[in-house]
């Protein structure tokens, strides 16, 4: 039978990239002085998972190299190696080489050779060096270990489903028996009846004895695979010598066992091993199973599901019209469908949603590498991790963050001795923030840094050739450093400096609806707070309608709407038109005019909507206010164009496609072009 | 809005399974007779709701919404100049899948679908009426009609058909 194991492969890169972002996660959580086992063992495990798979899968570059990580987190796990901060550092560089092997394998790209050599040695050696002291850490804690020279007493009891997940009894059992002398005797399920049974189900179950001193944890790495379908009970072989309140070290003379010493952990005397109670600690995430599906197919699912909202809508449309008293239960029926469509759109956007520890869990790194790099000492505390926002806009809004993050490490945090001269304390201090707030999420960051220095902006601004005046608010001058091209770093370090990022960073933020503000006080620290949609498909929006024809605004940019009266529309050199609101003078634009559609009759409502993006307002003039709405945003440019100030389209409660009016948009090409 | 129209093919000429036999959707414009590949005709529509574009040339009628998708419809007759350009009941609308687009086109009038053999196109002549002639692939000669056959894909993906941006027009 020839397997195509290719097909399996892109899920075997997700899980081992899954598989070290735990491992880092874990590692970064690791405190030298006082050594979690748990956390230990998630590591480990990771490591294992990708060991495996990529043995399986024929990846022996990934397979080796982790091998050599995985002995040394055995060491640690097994308490024969002392967990330093160096070992940690080591670790976590493996963990990066892991990393490399694994794009290069899927990219089928060649490796870094010499960078992959160089943490091999660095493993090598360490584990090389340090061999001896786990004796010597064996002995110094002796009451933590068993003898194990009589061997194992195993009882193995696959679950019926053990052959569909393809794994085969006979396969484990030889690998036991290469461990040393094996007896396997089985054991039938003595309710089988064999008329009823199913040839594809598994119903032997074998009682093992392994007259082999390993480690119980080489037992079990044989049944790794099956771990979770079956019932699997390890108990060493009693021996009359053999007593656990009287631990011993024996020494192991050619043992087939992958280390020496042996030992076991007393208070790991959970024997009866059920993965399935201990899977949620293993991937170190939230409890529950799960599956993973493409995207295209929740799409697909949110695209439907927007479909039936629009026809639930466009059914409660046509029934207002009817007589309750004889179409009670048709009546009673769609209202029941109203409840459970909305229930089921909730249900599926939410499916989308990811927690912000998505984004979150990578500044652990970040911080800690280039604070160590910067000779920084720097705290990073993350509140809100499990808000949860919608995958798309998680994506997007990584980079940017990252940048922000490194900008407050970089530039915004002093260095120790900078700061203690400051009366700080030394150790810098960034936080990370998610929040809701209404239809929103809010992140903050905010470090207690040097803060912004007004004086060097604005020097940097006028060097740059920037309009810029002494009389400008601090906002105001804070926001410049969103402009192009701006960097107040002294030195460009390969960190940031470079002046390309904070535009970028401000265009990635705007091009998902979302804003960015800057608060800072000299010496006191920058509070950066970004403000996000909590999905891109979906929108709050208010419509309105100009001639025969509906348009959507997002509500997120309508400041107010008004009538104003005659007298306070004003026209500026003929052609341009303003209109006090208060004491301000908006540009005014009638949406008709900008949209090409024929001029009605009725226009002396004087209606506007006061919209307001990037900090510049307009009047748009309008027929009517139609009301407030949520809208499923499609795509204009799929099967069309982009078309000017509009952001997209959506589908309304009679059927008809409404246009989604661009905020931004219409104030950059409408406002500048009055003011100037 | 009319119902969408259920294409029954006309078996003309032989039966025998010849690969190289191609269907045709014929339409009208005006007095010509056109056709398409039936392959990328996706169904047939009545006109209904459409929502006008701004920006667009007077042939874009704008957007329809074709279950839950935003579809552009581009009214050949004005495009071609050819025939008269009425919206009412027996308006028609050919729904076009064109690869990963989708695009309606109104027309004068769908016919019939047919099977064309090689030997019954000819090459297409050097001139042409309202259709470009580097968008026609040949002519068709079936008894007394003549067919005008048109790469469609190619027609609509033009830059002067103002349907695409002209970076998705650099991929296709």
């Amino acid at each position: 039978m020839t397997l195509d194991l290719s097909r399996f492969h892109q899920t075997f890169f997700d899980e081992s990239f899954e598989g070290l972002d735990t491992m880092e996660a874990a590692l970064l959580r690791l405190d030298p002085a006082a050594v979690d086992a748990e956390t230990i063992n998630t590591i480990f495990r990771a490591a294992h998972s990708i060991k495996g798979g990529s043995g399986t899968f024929g990846f022996t570059a990934v397979a080796s190299f982790t091998h050599l990580l995985e002995t040394l987190l055995d060491q640690m796990r097994s308490g024969k190696r002392v967990v330093t901060a160096e070992n940690v550092d080591l670790l976590l560089k493996s963990s990066d080489a892991v990393r490399e092997l694994l794009h290069a394998a899927k990219d089928a790209r060649e490796v870094n050779v010499a960078l992959i050599a160089e943490h091999q040695r660095a493993l090598e050696t360490t584990l090389a060096t340090d061999g001896s002291a786990s004796a010597v850490q064996v002995s110094a804690a002796p009451e933590a270990l068993v003898e194990v020279a009589g061997g194992w007493s195993i009882r193995f009891l696959p679950q019926a489903s053990l052959f569909r997940s393809g794994n085969e009894p006979i396969r484990i059992l030889r690998e036991l028996a290469t461990l040393g002398p094996l007896t396997a005797e089985p054991v039938l399920d003595a309710q089988l009846k064999l008329v009823d049974s199913n040839p594809e189900d598994a119903h032997l179950g074998w009682q093992l004895q392994l007259a082999a001193p390993v480690n119980e944890a080489v037992v079990r790495e044989v049944f790794s695979w099956v771990e979770d379908e079956c019932t699997l009970v390890i108990e060493p072989l009693r021996a009359p010598d053999t007593k656990p309140t009287k631990p011993q070290l024996t020494v192991i003379e050619g043992g087939k066992g992958r280390e020496a010493p042996e030992e076991r952990r007393v208070s790991h005397d959970r024997r009866v091993s059920d993965r399935r109670s201990e899977a949620p600690a293993a991937s170190g995430n939230a409890g529950g199973g799960s599956i993973r599906v493409p995207t295209e197919k929740i799409d697909l699912l949110i695209n439907l599901v927007g479909e039936l909202v629009i026809t639930q809508a466009m059914l409660a449309q046509q029934a207002n019209g009817l007589d309750p008293t004889v179409c009670e239960k048709l009546l009673a029926g769609l209202g029941q469908l109203d409840r459970n469509t909305r229930q089921l759109q909730e249900s599926v956007m939410s499916i989308r949603m990811l927690p912000m520890d998505f984004v979150f869990s990578r500044f652990p790194r970040l911080v800690h590498d280039l604070a160590s790099k910067l000779g920084k000492q720097i705290r990073l505390d993350t509140i809100g991790a499990d808000t949860e926002l919608d995958k798309s806009v998680i994506e997007k809004i990584a980079d940017p963050l990252t940048h922000l993050v490194r900008n407050s490490l970089d530039h915004g945090i002093e260095t120790p001795e900078d700061r203690i001269a400051a009366g700080k304390p030394a150790e810098g201090s960034i936080t990370l923030k998610a929040s809701h707030r209404g239809g929103n999420i809010v992140i903050e960051i905010i470090d207690d840094g040097r803060g912004l220095n007004r004086a060097k902006i604005l020097a940097k601004a006028r060097s740059n050739g920037l309009d810029v005046s002494d009389a400008m608010s601090d906002s105001e001058v804070n926001q410049l450093i969103f402009a192009p091209g701006f960097s107040t770093a002294e030195v460009v370090t390969d960190v940031s400096g470079r002046g390309v990022g904070m535009d970028v960073v401000k265009k990635n933020i705007l091009a998902l609806n979302g804003q960015v503000d800057l608060a800072s006080k000299p010496g006191q620290g920058t509070h950066i707070t970004i403000r996000l949609p909590l999905t891109l498909a979906i929108l709050d929006g208010m419509s309105i309608g100009v001639g025969n024809e509906v348009f959507i605004v997002p509500l997120a940019s309508v400041v107010e709407s008004m009538q104003a009266q005659n007298d306070d529309v004003k026209t500026v050199g003929g052609t341009g038109r303003v209109v006090r609101v208060r004491n301000e003078m908006v540009p005014l634009m009638a949406l008709h005019d900008l949209v090409q559609l024929p001029a009605t009759t009725q226009r002396e409502h004087n209606l506007f909507i006061l919209i307001e993006s990037e900090g510049r307002k307009l009047a748009l003039e309008v027929d009517e206010l139609l009301g407030q709405q949520q809208v499923v945003v499609k795509s204009l440019e799929s099967n069309y164009r982009r078309v000017p100030y509009m952001s997209g389209a959506t589908i309304l409660g009679d059927g008809r496609v409404a246009l989604i009016l661009d905020a931004g948009e219409l104030v950059r090409r409408t406002a500048p072009s009055l003011a100037a | 809005m009319s119902a969408a129209t259920t294409l029954a093919p006309t078996h003309q000429g032989n039966t025998v399974l010849d690969a190289m036999v191609q269907e045709y959707l014929t339409f009208t414009l005006g007095e010509e007779e056109y056709g398409v590949d039936i392959l990328k005709v996706q169904e047939i529509r009545g006109y209904d709701t459409i929502t006008r574009m701004p920006d667009a040339p007077d042939f874009i009628k704008g957007v329809i919404n074709l279950r839950g998708t935003i579809v552009p419809v581009v009214d050949m007759r004005i495009k071609f100049k050819l025939g008269k350009v009425v919206y009412d009941e027996f308006t028609v609308m050919i729904i076009l899948n064109l690869g990963r687009r989708v695009v309606g086109m109104v027309v004068d009038g769908v016919s019939d679908v047919m099977q064309l053999n090689p030997d019954q196109v000819r090459p297409a002549p050097e001139f042409g009426g309202g259709v470009n002639t580097k968008y026609i692939t040949g002519l068709g000669v079936l008894d007394q009609r003549m067919l005008i056959l048109v790469d469609i894909e190619k027609l609509m993906s033009a830059a002067d058909m103002a349907l695409m941006d002209v970076q998705a027009q650099s991929l296709q």
